[in-house]
């Protein structure tokens, strides 16, 4: 099984409407999902037997956004959740990725909410509550969602690009 | 309303048993670092065991994209500090796979003896406080005599003790050494002259010589004593489909009989170090007539095979390092491709796993035409390992509860980057 067999099939199931595109040309080659499907692509890789990707290597979200004003922006600001899976059964590596614009309804402070495939893989579960304490985005339907590096009255979310660290937290200074 | 003797409902207050909430940790000596798990127990039975982490948390992904990608090497020496070689390594696999950057053969030979030998130093560890945790002090003992004198090696190499920064993007930082002085440990250990002058390459050597023979030792304090078995067999069983949900890997995973190992499956880029070497890759339930007969107890998925996954790695690394000793002086090319620090990556993204001692580690490095990277991450092993604890202490006792921690070999400086 190559991502390419992957793409073709996920197309064949769910349509265009919710896989975007098949990133090719890259070093990791990856499939973009629209983000509101990606528990039902998730539920659907993980137990087809032919495409079977059954372990979650990694989870991760990332802030596009290029605060440098010296510099052109990469592309519009947007955040993303990177999804890197492996089949044990099948022995192949697959990449998803969904984008999300970087707050919902472009209010700042309102976390951007995709589904949470924690109920597909058991390692989700941490791995969302990572990328919501550091990257800020809300896992609907997770089971626990909580902060789980930073504490728990932490304020903001350092991995964002536009962070600014704290002066000041329970006394302790900050810069 | 007044109660008499005879009433049941004292009887019932007497022995009725609360669910209470007990802290374990973040000072406890057997969590391995500063960990903190949140019991919910019943007597001495444990309902739900809720780990909490990120003590030591200091957002090293946030640093690493401020620094130039070799600045960012000594902060993964900090992350897993027991075996920081091999996590160099994956960063440096992954900044070269971003870059396209192909090592030679004497870099990836000397890749292989320092990395290898950093999965035997840590091992160790992982089986001396394994030990402590269950109550034998022993092992600790000769595990950190080993250890010593890998340290003693490696701080001939690079000049440091536990947080090497030794391999970078395009090799290592120096060769490896001539002519050094036997390490004291070593002299000692083998009845050698404290002065004696000898090459780096045979000091290792000598090193594996004697270490062999000890495994042995190792196995009658610990594999098969009969209290250990008591302690560690049919208990916390990790049956192979939890195993692979929760993203468990390492020995951890192969403790479940799940053959899988990244340096004969992994991507090309890491695998290509390890070609031409023979190995075996130990699974349970150790079929192979090499690894004897198991103690009947013992139960595919538990905590014995996860401890016994480590043991047997220790000897397919020890072969592993003679094996790339003897090829070292005949490898082609240098021991580095120059790297400079302003180097701009390309506008591309990669993501590698290597086989750490403890597991999968995996870099995910974004490129955006600068030198330093666009988004590091660094995906922990143990912190998928220790998300299976939850699960796995269920209807545990409260004893249990370091056996079954201990056995995963967690690291909690990886955990909270």
């Amino acid at each position: 099984m190559r991502i390419e067999d992957v793409h073709q099939r996920l197309l064949d199931r769910f349509g265009t409407e919710a896989i975007r595109e098949l990133k090719t040309g890259v070093k990791d080659p990856w499939i973009e999902v629209a983000a509101d499907r990606i528990a039902d692509v998730a539920r659907f890789i993980h137990d087809e037997p032919d495409i079977k990707l059954d372990g979650l290597n990694d989870l991760c979200g990332s802030d596009w956004l290029e605060t440098d004003p010296k510099k052109k922006n990469p592309c519009d600001p947007h955040v993303e959740v990177v999804y890197h899976l492996y089949s044990y059964t099948h022995k192949y590596f697959c990449k998803l990725k969904i984008k999300t614009p970087r707050w919902t309804d472009g209010q700042a402070g309102q976390l951007p909410q995709v589904p949470s495939v924690a109920g597909v893989w058991g390692i989700a579960d941490w791995h969302e509550r990572e990328a919501f304490d550091l990257v800020g985005i809300e896992f609907t339907n997770h089971p626990n969602l909580r902060r789980i590096l930073c504490p728990e009255d932490w304020e903001g979310h350092p991995l964002r690009k536009d962070y600014e660290f704290p002066l000041e937290y329970h006394g302790v200074r900050g810069k | 309303m007044s109660l008499t003797l005879e009433d049941p409902r004292i009887i019932e207050f007497d022995v009725r048993t609360d669910e209470m909430l007990v802290n374990m940790g973040p000072q406890h000596p057997s969590t391995h670092g500063v960990l903190r798990l949140l019991l919910k127990t019943d007597g001495e039975i444990i309902h739900e065991v809720t780990p909490h982490i990120g003590y030591l948390h200091r957002c090293a992904e946030k640093i690493g994209e401020n620094l130039a990608t070799p600045q960012w090497i000594p902060y993964t020496d900090r992350m897993d500090y027991l075996a920081a070689m091999n996590m160099n390594l994956g960063f440096a696999l992954t900044v070269e796979k971003l870059i396209g950057m192909e090592v030679p053969e004497k870099a990836m030979t000397l890749r292989v003896i320092i990395s290898e030998l950093n999965r035997i130093a840590s091992h160790l560890v992982g089986m001396g406080a394994y030990g402590l945790d269950l109550g034998t002090f022993s092992p600790f003992l000769y595990a950190f005599r080993e250890r010593e004198i890998i340290l003693d090696l490696f701080e001939e190499v690079c000049g440091a003790r536990l947080t090497y920064s030794y391999i970078t993007v395009g090799g290592a930082t120096h060769d490896l050494p001539g002519e050094i002085t036997i390490p004291p440990g070593l002299a000692q250990l083998t009845g050698r002259d404290p002065n004696m002058r000898l090459q780096w390459v045979d000091a290792v050597r000598m090193f594996l010589d004697w270490m062999t023979p000890r495994i042995k030792e190792y196995h009658t304090l610990l594999t098969r004593n009969a209290i250990f078995i008591k302690r560690t067999a049919d208990l916390g069983i990790l049956t192979r489909e939890m195993a692979i949900s929760y993203g468990c890997t390492g020995p951890v995973l192969r403790g479940s009989g799940v053959d899988h190992d990244l340096r004969r499956d992994g991507e090309p880029i890491y695998t290509r170090m390890y070609e031409g070497y023979n190995y075996k890759i130990p699974v349970a339930p150790f079929t192979d007539p090499e690894y004897g007969k198991l103690p009947k107890e013992v139960v595919l998925g538990d905590n014995w095979c996860r401890f016994f996954v480590r043991m047997m790695e220790v000897v397919q690394s020890i072969s592993l390092v003679r094996q790339a000793m003897d090829k070292y002086p005949t490898a082609k090319g240098e021991y580095r491709v120059p790297y400079k620090m302003s180097t701009k990556l390309p506008s591309d993204e990669v993501y590698l796993e290597t086989e750490c001692p403890r597991g999968q580690m995996g870099f995910y490095v974004v490129g955006d035409g600068d030198a330093e990277p666009f988004r590091a991450r660094a995906k922990s092993s143990c912190f998928c390992n220790l998300s299976i604890t939850g699960p796995l202490c269920k209807g545990v006792l409260i004893a249990d509860i370091p056996a079954i921690v201990g056995s995963l070999d967690i690291v909690m400086g990886e955990i909270d980057r």
